[in-house]
C-alpha cells in the first residue's frame, strides 16, 4: 500500500510540475519575453556563476584544510617521501592554475555578462600573448618532467645486491609469499609444477631454493632495500602497499619487480597515528574477479634485529613438506637436507 | 514545416525524392540529418542506460550495507536474499557503465550525432560523401548495440573485466562468470562498432576534404568541423588496431593461441599456453584507448568553439593556434598510450619516454584554455543553455585537465594508478567535458534538427543540476583517490587504510543519484519540444556558420536553391564597423565596405572567382536572415 501511495505521490509531483511549466510558458508568450536577445535569466546566470566559484572556493578550501589528515595519509618508504614531495610541488603549481583560470572563467563570465549598450571587443589574435602561454607552461613542465624523471631513475633502477629478496605470488584471491631464505636467492619455479600444496610451484631441482619459506604476513625490516619479486598464476593483480607509495602488477608469464625500504615499523607507526590496532596492508589493484576488493595482505615492518630473529625462526618450505624431498635430484638431496634444515 | 517541404518539392537536385516512403525517409534513410538524429536518440537511449547502471553502483558505494531487494525485479538473481549485490554483477555494472559511455554514448551520441549534422551543413554541403555509407554506418551501431543489450541479460552476466578487458582475465571463462559468452558478445559487439566507426570516419574525412563549397578554404572551415576532421582521422587510424586486439583475443578464447596468455595456472590445472604477454594485449587496447579520449574530447571542443565565440559576440581568439593545438593534440594522441601502463610492468625506461610525451600533451591544452579565456574577456556574454554547458566545459576541461599532470608523471602515478584520483581525472576531462559538449551541442543545434527550440528555463534548471552535480561527485573523488582507495572495489570493508570517508562516500552517492535524475529534465524537454517547443526562426543565436542560411528545416539536400559560397571565416562577431554584430560566412566583402580590413577589401577582387551567380543567392538569403529578429 504504501508503494502506491509512493506512486500517486510521484504522479502528483510530476503533475504539478508539468502545470508549473505549462504556465511559466505562457507568462513567457504574454511578455514575448522570447523575441528579446536575453532575458532577466542572463543576469540572475551571471549571479549564479559567481556564486558557484566562491561558494566552491569556499568549500574547496574548508575541506583541504579541515580534513586533511582524512585523506592524506603518512608515508613510510624511503621513495614514498620523494614521490609525495613531487605530489605536492605539482599540487602547488596545478592548485595556482586551478584558482586564477576559474576566477578569470568565472568572473568574466559574470563581468561581460550581455549589456545592451556595450559591443564585444573585436580581438582574433594576438601573437605575444600567445607565445607567453605557449612558452610558460612549457618551461614549467619542462620542470616537472624533468625532476619526475629524476625520481622514476631512482625508483626503477637496479636493486642492491643484499636486498631481501621477496616473491609475491597473486592468485584468486589472495596473495602468497616466498621468501629467498638464508642464501637470500628465491629458488627458480615453473608453472606446471603448481599444485595445492606447492602454491608456487617451486622446482626442487634449483638448490637455491632449498632454503625458501613462506610466511602468512609480508614480514620486512625497516631500513633495509626489500626487492618484491611479483608474479601472478592466473590473472593479472596489482601488488599495492598504499603507506609505502608502491605498485607493481603482477603478471602471469612476466615476473616484474619492486624495490623498496621501508622507513617506519609498524610499532613506530602505530604510536605515531596513536592507533595500537594499526596495520600496514598490501591490496590488489589490478580488477582480477569477483574477490578483487578482498585480497587484503598484512604487511608488518619491524627493526632490524627483530627481522633477523623471526627469519631464523621461520621453517623452510622442504621442512614443512618433506614430501617434496622426492622431487630433488638424488645428488643434491644431502644439500637440501642441510640447507632446508629439514632434520631440526 | 510547410514551407521547408515546399523547397524540397521545388528542389531539383535529387531524383530520389519522390521515392521517400515511410523506411527510407525513418529507418533506412541515406540524409545526414536524419542518420545524425538516430544517432543522438540511441544515444540518448545508451545514456539513460549507463548512468542508470552508475547509479545502482553508487549505491553499492554508498551504502553498502542497504537493503538491495526493491532492485530485484530488475536485478533478478544478482541481487542475494539478503538484499545484496553480487560482487561479480557489481563488476559487470561498472564494466558495462564504461563500455556503454565510452563508446556508444560518447563516441556515437557525440561524433556520431554532430560529425553527421554539422558536416554537410556547416562546410556547405549536399549531403555526405556517401549516403549509403553513412546509413550503413548507424546500422552496424545499431546491430552492435543489439548485440551489447542481449548481453546484459545473459545467465552469466555481461563482460566484467573492467572496460578495457585486460587478458587473461577476459580471455578465461574459468576466471569470471562474465568472461563466457558475455565476453563473446562484448567483442562481437565491438567489432561491429568498429565497422560503424571507421565507415563513419572515412566519409567524414571525404567529404570535408572534397565537398567543400566554393570559397571555404581549410583556413576558413569553422572549429567544429575541424574538431571533426581530425576525430576521424584519429579513430581512421586507431580503430583498426583495436581490431587486432579485438580479434587476437578471439582467437585465445576460441582457438587456442596463446597470443595473451602465458604459464597460467587457474581451476586447479596448469594451462598449456606459453609464451605470450598480457602486455601486448595492453599495447594494443591503448593505442586505441587513449586516442579514444580524443576522440570523444576533440568534438566537444569543437562545439563549444562555436558557442563560445557566438555568445560571446566575439572571433573565436586565436583560430590558428586553436587549430594547431587540435593538430597537435591529434599528433601526439597517438603516442602517449602507455602511460595507461607505468606500473604493469613496462620497461622503466618506456615509461621515462612516455611520461615526457604526455606532459608536452598539456602545452597544446593550455593553450586551448587561454584561448576559451580569452575569447569571453571583454564579451557580451549571452547565457544560453549551450553557452553554460560551454563554460561549464571550459571548468571541468581544466580541472580534469590540471590532475592529468599528476598522473602523466610516472613517479607519482605509482601511487595514484587506479585508484579513485583516476576516476575522478578521466571523469571530468573525459566524460562530464564531453558530455557537456555534447549537450551543448544540443541545445544550440536544437533548432536546426526540429524547427523548434527547446525550452530556456529547463534548460537552466538542468544546467545548473547537472553542473553542480558533477562537481560534487567528482570533486570529493580527488580526496578519496589521495588517500589510496582503489577503484573498482565492491567495498572497502575489508581494509583498515580504506575503512574512512563513509559519510563522503554516501555523500558522493546522492550527487550521482540526484544529477542522474535530473537529467530526465532534459530528456522531457527534449521529447515534448520536438513536438510542442517554440517555433525556430531561422538563425536565433544569430550566428555566422552556413546551416544556420537553410530553410528552419532543411530539406533533403539542404539549400533549397543554389549552395551559398563563403567569402570569410566563421568569427565576425562585433567586427567594427559592421551594422550587425555579426556577419555571416556567406557575405561578401564588397557588401560590407565599411567593416572590411585593408587585406579584406582587396580580396573583393577574387571573389568574381568564387563564383557569379552566389552573391545573388546570398542576397536573397539575407533577406531570409532579416526576418529573424
Amino acid at each position: 500500500m504504501f508503494g502506491f501511495y509512493l506512486l500517486l505521490a510521484i504522479f502528483l509531483v510530476l503533475g504539478i510540475l508539468l502545470v508549473i511549466f505549462r504556465i511559466g510558458r505562457l507568462i513567457n508568450v504574454v511578455k514575448s519575453s522570447d523575441k528579446k536577445i536575453v532575458t532577466g535569466s542572463n543576469k540572475v546566470n551571471a549571479i549564479l556563476m559567481l556564486l558557484f566559484l566562491i561558494i566552491g572556493f569556499g568549500l574547496m578550501i574548508y575541506y583541504s584544510a579541515f580534513y586533511y589528515d582524512d585523506y592524506v595519509i603518512p608515508v613510510a618508504s624511503e621513495h614514498g617521501v620523494l614521490t609525495d614531495k613531487l605530489f605536492w610541488r605539482t599540487m602547488w603549481i596545478t592548485g595556482a592554475v586551478f584558482v586564477v583560470t576559474h576566477i578569470l572563467l568565472f568572473g568574466f563570465s559574470y563581468k561581460y555578462r550581455y549589456k545592451e549598450d556595450r559591443k564585444a571587443l573585436f580581438f582574433p589574435h594576438n601573437n605575444n600573448l600567445e607565445m607567453i602561454w605557449t612558452g610558460v607552461p612549457a618551461i614549467v613542465l619542462t620542470w616537472l618532467v624533468i625532476s619526475g624523471f629524476m625520481a622514476w631513475e631512482d625508483i626503477t633502477g637496479p636493486a642492491q645486491e643484499n636486498a631481501e629478496q621477496i616473491e609475491v605470488l597473486g592468485y584468486q584471491f589472495a596473495w602468497s609469499l616466498r621468501y629467498g631464505g638464508t642464501d637470500n636467492n628465491v629458488g627458480d619455479y615453473d608453472y606446471r609444477l603448481i599444485d595445492a600444496t606447492n602454491v608456487h610451484g617451486q622446482d626442487f631441482t634449483d638448490r637455491a631454493g632449498f632454503d625458501d619459506f613462506n610466511s602468512r604476513d609480508l614480514v620486512v625490516p625497516k631500513g633495509k632495500e626489500v626487492l618484491l619479486k611479483i608474479r601472478a598464476r592466473d590473472v593479472l593483480h596489482s601488488v599495492y602497499i598504499p603507506y609505502f607509495r608502491l605498485k607493481m602488477d603482477a603478471v602471469p608469464g612476466m615476473p616484474t619487480q619492486f624495490k623498496f625500504k621501508a622507513t617506519k615499523t609498524t610499532q613506530e607507526m602505530r604510536d605515531e597515528l596513536g592507533n595500537q590496532d594499526f596495520n600496514y596492508e598490501m591490496a590488489c589493484a589490478e580488477v582480477c574477479g569477483r574477490g578483487h576488493f578482498s585480497m587484503r595482505k598484512r604487511v608488518v615492518v619491524l627493526e632490524q634485529a627483530e627481522y633477523d630473529e623471526w627469519k631464523a625462526k621461520q621453517k623452510s618450505f622442504l621442512a614443512q613438506n618433506p614430501e617434496f624431498m622426492s622431487a630433488v635430484p638424488d645428488d643434491i638431496k644431502e644439500l637440501a637436507i642441510v640447507s632446508s634444515r629439514i632434520d631440526q | 514545416m510547410a514551407t521547408a517541404e515546399a523547397h524540397i518539392d521545388s528542389h531539383a537536385h535529387d531524383d530520389h525524392e519522390h521515392k521517400d516512403t515511410f523506411i527510407t525517409k525513418y529507418i533506412f534513410s541515406q540524409d545526414h540529418k536524419t542518420i545524425a538524429k538516430q544517432f543522438l536518440i540511441t544515444g540518448i537511449f545508451w545514456a539513460v542506460i549507463g548512468g542508470g547502471m552508475s547509479a545502482i553502483f553508487r549505491i553499492q558505494l554508498g551504502f553498502p550495507d542497504a537493503d538491495l531487494g526493491w532492485l530485484r525485479p530488475l536485478l533478478g538473481k544478482w541481487v542475494s536474499a539478503e538484499g545484496a549485490l553480487d560482487p561479480e554483477f557489481y563488476l559487470a555494472l561498472v564494466t558495462m557503465h564504461g563500455t556503454i559511455m565510452v563508446f556508444f554514448v560518447l563516441t556515437a551520441g557525440l561524433s556520431g550525432t554532430f560529425s553527421n549534422f554539422l558536416i554537410p551543413l556547416q562546410i556547405g554541403a549536399r549531403d555526405m560523401a556517401s549516403g549509403f555509407m553513412n546509413m550503413l554506418s548507424y546500422w552496424f551501431f545499431f546491430l552492435s548495440g543489439v548485440i551489447m543489450f542481449i548481453s546484459l541479460f545473459l545467465e552469466t552476466g555481461p563482460a566484467s573485466g573492467g572496460w578495457v578487458v585486460y587478458p587473461p582475465l577476459s580471455a578465461l571463462p574459468q576466471a569470471m562468470q562474465g568472461s563466457g559468452l558475455g565476453m563473446t558478445l562484448w567483442l562481437v559487439a565491438m567489432v561491429f562498432f568498429i565497422v560503424s566507426s571507421l565507415l563513419g570516419g572515412i566519409n567524414y574525412i571525404t567529404t570535408i576534404i572534397n565537398l567543400r563549397t566554393r570559397g571555404l578554404s581549410m583556413w576558413k572551415l569553422p572549429l567544429t568541423i575541424w574538431a571533426f576532421f581530425l576525430t576521424a582521422v584519429i579513430g581512421v587510424l586507431s580503430f583498426p588496431v583495436l581490431f587486432a586486439a579485438a580479434l587476437l583475443l578471439v582467437f585465445d578464447r576460441s582457438f587456442g593461441t596463446s597470443f595473451y596468455l602465458s604459464e597460467i595456472y587457474i581451476g586447479g590445472e596448469a594451462l598449456p599456453n606459453v609464451g605470450g604477454s598480457p602486455i601486448l594485449y595492453q599495447h594494443l587496447f591503448w593505442f586505441l584507448g587513449h586516442p579514444e579520449v580524443y576522440i570523444v574530447l576533440l568534438p566537444a571542443l569543437g562545439i563549444t568553439s562555436e558557442i563560445i565565440a557566438t555568445n560571446s559576440r566575439k572571433p573565436i581568439f586565436g583560430y590558428k593556434a586553436m587549430v594547431i593545438s587540435m593538430l597537435g593534440i591529434t599528433v601526439l594522441s597517438f603516442v602517449v598510450w602507455a602511460h595507461h601502463m607505468f606500473v604493469s610492468g613496462l620497461n622503466p625506461f618506456l615509461g621515462s619516454i612516455f611520461m615526457f610525451l604526455t606532459l608536452i600533451i598539456a602545452i597544446p591544452s593550455a593553450v586551448k584554455v587561454f584561448n576559451y579565456l580569452t575569447t569571453l574577456w571583454r564579451g557580451n556574454i549571452i547565457f544560453t543553455p549551450a553557452m553554460m554547458f560551454s563554460i561549464a566545459l571550459v571548468s571541468v576541461f581544466i580541472s580534469g585537465g590540471l590532475t592529468g599532470i599528476f598522473l602523466g608523471n610516472s613517479a607519482i602515478d605509482i601511487q595514484l594508478h587506479d585508484t579513485y584520483f583516476v576516476v575522478a581525472h578521466f571523469h571530468l576531462i573525459m566524460g562530464a567535458a564531453s558530455f557537456f559538449g555534447m549537450v551543448a551541442g544540443v541545445y544550440h543545434w536544437f533548432p536546426k534538427m526540429f524547427g523548434r527550440m527547446l525550452n530556456e528555463k529547463l534548460g537552466y534548471i538542468h544546467f545548473w543540476l547537472t553542473f553542480i552535480g558533477v562537481y560534487l561527485v567528482f570533486f570529493p573523488m580527488h580526496y578519496v583517490g589521495i588517500a589510496g582507495f582503489p577503484r573498482r572495489y565492491y567495498s572497502f570493508t575489508n581494509y583498515d587504510a580504506f575503512s574512512g570517508f563513509t559519510d563522503l562516500n554516501a555523500f558522493i552517492s546522492i550527487a550521482a543519484i540526484i544529477t542522474f535524475i535530473a537529467q530526465f529534465i532534459f530528456l522531457f524537454n527534449f521529447f515534448y519540444s520536438i513536438f510542442r517547443g517554440r517555433k525556430a526562426t531561422a538563425n536565433p543565436w544569430r550566428s555566422n556558420t552556413l546551416e544556420w542560411t537553410t530553410p528552419i528545416v532543411p530539406g533533403h539536400g539542404n539549400w533549397p536553391g543554389e549552395i551559398p559560397a563563403v567569402y570569410r571565416w566563421s568569427y565576425d562577431y562585433s567586427k567594427p564597423g559592421a551594422k550587425e554584430d555579426f556577419i555571416p560566412q556567406n557575405v561578401p566583402f564588397s557588401q560590407t565596405p565599411e567593416s572590411n580590413f585593408p587585406h579584406e577589401t582587396e580580396e573583393i577582387a577574387f571573389e568574381n572567382d568564387i563564383d557569379e551567380i552566389v552573391i545573388d543567392e546570398t542576397g536573397e538569403f539575407r533577406e531570409e536572415g532579416n526576418h529573424s529578429h
